[in-house]
């Protein structure tokens, strides 16, 4: 008897490998994906926020045979795919304002269900800001009523859109335009900010999850997951940002990476209010040689900021031991 | 102004902006040259046949190998992989072990019955004067390029020191037999007992159109000692010549090999298997300086093979060798200590270097002879117009594998000669090295081993110390290639690009940039596993 090889050479890190089965590979590796977030756009070179994007929807795309509305939040994402009157959407898609996307999606939702059209299924989507500050409120009130939305928040940590500002989530140290490097305690502030992916927890809706763009399996996999669910989901998908980092554009994916890799970003999923999976870290690092490619976070290297890197490292410690984040030896494919 | 409320545009796609016109710099797919491949002495595809074997699919992983050497399966047996040594994968876990891989698919090759085409005759004739690695090389490349080519061996047998200087327990005869009768199939006629006495006579009589010279080194050296003719001195290429000949050479009792070289380990080990009481290797420097491979010296200190290191023989006498100690002295030059130690020898074996016989040059005008080996020009062509000369013969590293590169280099150069031409090889690619790769894509993966025969099965006989892959474990090997340089359609571009800038064109066929859209951000460079797209300025 012949045993299978199970070696693939790059196994599932890749977006596609020419060995594996074709139900193996990932949305992004078809000929025939949707490209819901076509070419042309205006996004700046190497933008996470697009990849994202096109990651996210096209795997959805695929998960409701095409069956799919997205409400779109004001920011970077809606202005750079949607200059009047140019569009980089490939599917239905409807404006909606700064921070009520989650309201426009559930009603859009509702009048899906009133025109009896179930198998039409609706996402809500914005950046960080819309969604943790601005449309808080309406996307409690979404989990709260339990609507049947998917609401994925693409999280580049600021206001990058007007010009790089605060928001909730901002990591600490970090260099904004409204937390600039200054002062005994050098850009954003250690000890605020909101976790929004544990906050969609504690409303105990169905499904939550963090994602990330250097991880497309996963990604796709927790996207095709949410939409075979009904009721409130909620993803926030890490995806970085040159502009507003002071990265170049090549290492997009690369600092996406090494979020994860060091603690920072760590990715999971949640059913209803518990943590149900993490995935755990390949080549775990220190939280240095993220921050280093980021000038957002250059004064953290400097003489007399020893705490700052201090503080972060403990921050990704924590999270190592909160979401169980290391591997038990024995598991590689 | 057909409408709806307030709306004065017609809303279209987002594709009228071609913002590629941001870009400064532009990415481009590129072929690198993997490390395996830059220091092959063969010059072996080896990144493309490992490709075509991870799929499964042997016969073209061997139809790639054969381009360039025509003997897999003895490559899998007795090269000394310095693709393995060069192997970026080293740097991540362990090298891909390529030599293995290859044996695997030129057993397959000759359990199959594959082989390849040849071009159609050109009706010029070649003679080849050497049925070794190097003339055997020669001559499969010129018949592949469709020349008639008539190989002259001196000794019984094909095979040169594949058969006469490599033992059958790293070497078993059938699989040398099989590769070279699939030489002669393709249409190479091989006479061997034919010894050439005159290059030049002969050459004229078969009216050949050019030459190859490849007849090795096959003249044993000794050094002069003092003896009392108590011991019985060989030189190693005679005693492995008469082990092939099955006339068998008396290696019993103390067996002493002189010498830190591979022959020397041939010889040493060739002993143990002929049930000699103790072998011992005398070599004058230090152990880390031994010429020899290191897992040849590894095999033979397994089998109960000594080493006496530092140690130069100074007389024979009364059945025992007086040895000299010696220290390392400067540039690593062993000095005498004037201290002398004795050991028992029933038989003294010199493995202290071969030389070549250039008997058959004679008459030919022109060749011109330095340190006791033919010099060549960069086309591998002797003084003499149209005879060309590589192996053993001339000046470079003596190895089965290099003699098969000048077999195929002299092949090309003397095809273009037949032709009236000078053959001028295709630019080379830049290297494909560690700092190309993005290693962080590949599964990781320890390297597959072959089993080894138990050492007692070594002492008493000549089997095949090292085994087989099964197919299972050598296409795992071959996966553990990680394609440095070459594309091997992972989709990460495709996948990676923000701008969706990048055509997707179909299994083999790679991909396309939309230079309309990319907008020369980089990550397709970055995310490249295997380092196989660059980035180039624009011309603004």
């Amino acid at each position: 008897m012949t045993q299978q090889v199970k070696y693939y050479q790059t196994g599932t890190y890749t977006v596609g490998n020419r060995l594996l089965d074709q139900e193996q590979r990932t949305v992004q590796a078809s000929l025939d994906r949707s490209n819901a977030l076509d070419s042309g756009h205006r996004a700046c070179q190497g933008c996470g926020e697009a990849l994202g994007a096109r990651f996210a929807i096209d795997a959805a795309m695929r998960a409701t045979d095409n069956q799919l509305i997205a409400c779109n939040a004001t920011g970077c994402l809606e202005v750079f795919t949607t200059p009047y009157p140019e569009t980089a959407w490939q599917m239905p898609w409807i404006h909606s304002l700064f921070g009520n996307a989650a309201a426009v999606a559930t009603g859009v939702a509702a009048a899906q269900r009133v025109k009896g059209k179930k198998e039409v299924r609706v996402i809500a989507q914005g950046g960080d800001g819309g969604t943790t500050d601005i449309g808080f409120g309406c996307l409690s009130g979404m989990f709260d009523r339990n609507d049947d939305v998917l609401y994925i928040c693409y999280d580049n940590q600021a206001y990058m859109n007007t010009g790089v500002q605060r928001s909730s989530a901002t990591p600490p140290a970090a260099r904004t335009a409204t937390t600039m490097p200054v002062g005994p305690n050098p850009g954003n502030e250690f000890g605020q900010g909101k976790n929004v992916p544990l906050v969609a927890m504690a409303h105990g809706i169905p499904y939550v999850a963090t994602a990330s763009v250097h991880d497309l399996h996963d990604l796709e996999r927790k996207v095709t997951k949410a939409m075979s669910m009904r009721g409130a989901r909620y993803i926030q998908i890490f995806v970085p940002c040159p502009l507003g980092w002071g990265s170049k554009p090549c290492d997009s994916i690369k600092l996406a990476r090494m979020a994860a890799e060091c603690g920072l970003w760590p990715l999971f999923e949640a059913e209803h209010g518990e943590i149900t999976d993490s995935t755990k870290l390949r080549k775990p690092a220190k939280v240095d040689g993220y921050l280093k490619l980021q000038r957002r976070f250059a004064h953290m290297f400097k003489p007399g900021n020893e705490a700052q890197l201090e503080g972060m490292q403990a921050l990704a410690d924590k999270n190592i031991v909160k979401f169980d984040l290391l591997e038990e030896k024995g598991d590689e494919e | 102004m057909n409408k709806p409320f307030a709306i004065t545009l017609d809303v279209g796609t987002s594709l009228v902006n071609h913002t590629g016109s941001w870009r400064t710099e532009r990415p481009r797919y590129v072929d690198r040259i993997p490390p395996c491949n830059k220091t092959c002495p063969a010059g072996e595809n080896i990144q493309q046949w490992l490709f075509h074997a991870e799929e499964g699919n042997y016969e073209q992983a061997f139809k790639t190998i054969m381009q360039d050497n025509p003997f897999p399966t003895i490559m899998g047996r007795v090269c000394y992989h310095t693709c393995e040594s060069a192997c970026n994968r080293k740097d991540v876990d362990e090298a891909v072990g390529i030599n293995a891989v290859e044996r695997f698919i030129g057993d397959e090759a000759l359990r199959h019955g594959w082989t390849v085409e040849c071009a159609p005759d050109t009706g010029k004739k070649v003679m080849v004067i050497g049925a070794g690695p190097g003339g055997l090389s020669a001559a499969y490349h010129l018949r592949r390029l469709g020349h008639s080519v008539t190989v002259f061996e001196a000794a019984p047998k094909a095979g040169g020191m594949l058969r006469y200087g490599i033992p059958k327990y790293r070497l078993p005869r059938e699989k040398l037999a099989g590769e070279i009768s699939r030489i002669e199939k393709l249409g190479v006629e091989i006479k061997t007992a034919s010894p050439v006495t005159s290059v030049a006579d002969t050459m004229k009589e078969g009216g050949f159109d050019a030459c190859f010279l490849s007849v090795g080194a096959q003249v044993g050296g000794k050094v002069e000692l003092p003896t009392d003719g108590s011991v019985p001195m060989f030189d190693a290429a005679t005693v492995l010549k008469d082990l092939e000949n099955e006339q068998l050479p008396d290696l019993n009792g103390h067996v002493v090999v002189y010498g830190g070289g591979n022959t020397a380990m041939d010889v040493a080990r060739s002993a143990t298997r002929m049930g000699a009481l103790s072998v011992t290797v005398v070599y004058r420097r230090d152990r880390n300086m031994m010429p020899a491979h290191e897992l040849e010296i590894h095999e033979a200190l397994e089998e109960g093979v000594q080493l006496a290191c530092l140690r130069t023989i100074k007389a024979v006498k009364n059945g025992e060798l007086e040895l000299e100690v010696m220290v390392t002295g400067e540039d690593n030059r062993p000095v005498g200590t004037g201290q002398t130690e004795t050991v028992p020898a029933t038989v003294l074996v010199q493995a202290v270097g071969q030389s070549v016989d250039l008997g058959p040059l004679n008459g030919l005008d022109g060749v011109e002879v330095k340190g006791g080996v033919v010099l060549v020009g960069k086309d591998m062509q002797t003084g003499a117009k149209g005879v060309f000369a590589g192996g053993d013969m001339i000046p470079s590293e003596r190895t089965v594998t290099v003699a098969i590169g000048h077999g195929k280099k002299a092949a090309k150069n003397i095809d273009a000669f037949l032709r009236g031409e000078i053959f001028v090889a295709p630019a080379k690619h830049d290297d494909a090295g560690f700092g190309e790769l993005n290693t962080w894509y590949y599964s990781d993966a320890p390297r597959s081993v072959r089993p080894v025969l138990d050492v007692a099965r070594r002492q008493s006989g000549f089997a095949e110390v090292v085994g087989n892959l099964d197919e299972e474990t050598a296409q795992y090997e071959a996966r553990r290639c990680m394609s440095c340089g070459n594309c091997f359609e992972c989709d990460n571009c495709y996948g990676v690009c923000p701008d969706n800038a990048i055509t997707k064109l179909g299994p083999g066929e790679g991909f396309a940039f939309k230079y309309d859209y990319c907008k020369g951000c980089g990550i397709c460079v970055a995310e490249c596993p295997c380092g196989s797209i660059e980035m180039v300025p624009e011309d603004i």
